[in-house]
């Protein structure tokens, strides 16, 4: 189980820009490292996050060695409607975590 | 001077550990107090400081969902500590602490062991594991702001003796005593670094190098490997008696856990 921490406001009032927080605890291995036993520590990275917006995407990352554990993404949108905002962050291996906030526009 | 009296002033040098002179019954605390956040960049103060952002709080937040959780038959920490029963707020602050009934010391981590295996029929958590991290950094944030201050009276004294002759002994190939960076350099320059003066205030705390949460005694542990001295292990009575060495000398310092250092 991954922990994911959201910040987004509740509600907006239409056409207004709101920030979007999100960070995910993941230890973002790059597969250079090598442990105290002189073995390769493997790889083991998020590869993708996304961002929807009422079923849209808003925002798309590619993630790649280098990029640091617990990586923390600090998006920009624009409120047009009510709707949930979902977060994805997929990794390697398939595996993806989601979490969904809901923002009420008025 | 005598050669009589030059041998007594060598014994007494040898008796206690090689230090120049004896230890003072309770050392000074450096002038003036700083904590440990006073010596980050900027940018590192800033993350320190975001309560969103500060990625020691995924810890914390794993951490209150342990303490509510309850593991098989037994009853979750949140059973017994509330806000109206047992609260922990402003606990951590005066810890480390001899436990009575073992009469030995113990931190946050072996107090949080202790309430496992005596009041949950638990097993004790392996030191520096996530679970005990989490639990640890979660207990510790209830007491953010409140001022460090602990007993060392009684059966705590020699465990502060102990604490304070480690702080004072060189060791290592760089033959090196923690006193002689955190006592008589603190604000110079090591290279890239700014050298602190050494509170464990801020502990567990999210480190950059290590690019996760980790605690006081995994710091400790690394300023043993960096004077090149064999670190002790991690909950081992050495530590423990440094732990409670560097809180009586961090005294009146706020909690800052889980604090982010470089």
């Amino acid at each position: 189980m991954a922990t994911i921490r959201i910040s987004a406001p509740e509600t907006a009032s239409r056409g207004e820009v709101i920030e979007l927080k999100a960070l995910i605890q993941h230890p973002m291995e790059t597969g250079y490292r090598r442990g105290p036993n002189g073995k390769v520590i493997e790889r083991d990275i998020i590869e993708t996050f996304t961002c929807t917006y009422g079923g849209e995407t808003v925002f798309e990352a590619d993630l790649h060695p280098g990029i640091a554990a617990n990586p923390i993404f600090t998006i920009y949108a624009k409120a047009k409607k009510s709707g949930p905002i979902v977060f994805t962050w997929t990794d390697q291996a398939g595996e993806s975590w989601s979490e969904s906030h809901m923002l009420t526009v008025e | 001077m005598k050669p009589g009296a030059c041998a007594l002033l060598a014994l007494a040098a040898a008796a206690c550990g090689g230090t120049e002179q004896a230890l003072p019954a309770t050392d000074p605390p450096p002038s003036p107090l700083m904590p440990g956040s006073a010596f980050l960049q900027a940018d590192t103060l800033a993350l320190q400081e975001d309560d969103f952002a500060n990625p020691g709080f995924l810890w914390v937040d794993q951490g209150e969902a342990l303490f509510s959780e309850a593991a098989g038959d037994t009853k979750a920490c949140s059973a017994c500590h509330s806000d109206d029963t047992r609260p922990l707020d402003g606990i951590a602050a005066h810890y480390p602490a001899v436990d009575e009934p073992s009469a030995t010391l113990v931190n946050l981590e072996g107090r949080i062991n202790l309430c496992r295996t005596r009041h949950q029929g638990l097993e004790p958590l392996d030191y520096e594991s996530e679970d005990l991290l989490s639990l640890t950094a979660y207990v510790a944030s209830l007491s953010r702001g409140a001022p460090i201050s602990v007993d060392i009276t009684g059966a705590a004294a020699d465990w502060y003796r102990q604490g304070q002759t480690y702080f004072h002994t060189r060791r290592g190939q760089y033959n090196l005593a923690c006193t002689q960076c955190h006592d008589d350099n603190w604000g110079k320059q090591l290279r890239g670094d700014t050298i602190s003066q050494g509170h464990g205030t801020g502990f567990p705390a999210y480190r950059l190098e290590w690019q996760t949460l980790g605690s006081l005694h995994r710091r400790l542990s690394d300023c043993d490997t960096g004077v090149r001295a064999e670190p002790f292990a991690l909950g081992s009575d050495e530590y423990l008696a440094v732990e409670l060495y560097l809180a009586k000398r961090a005294e009146g310092l706020p909690v800052e856990a889980p604090g982010v250092r470089r």
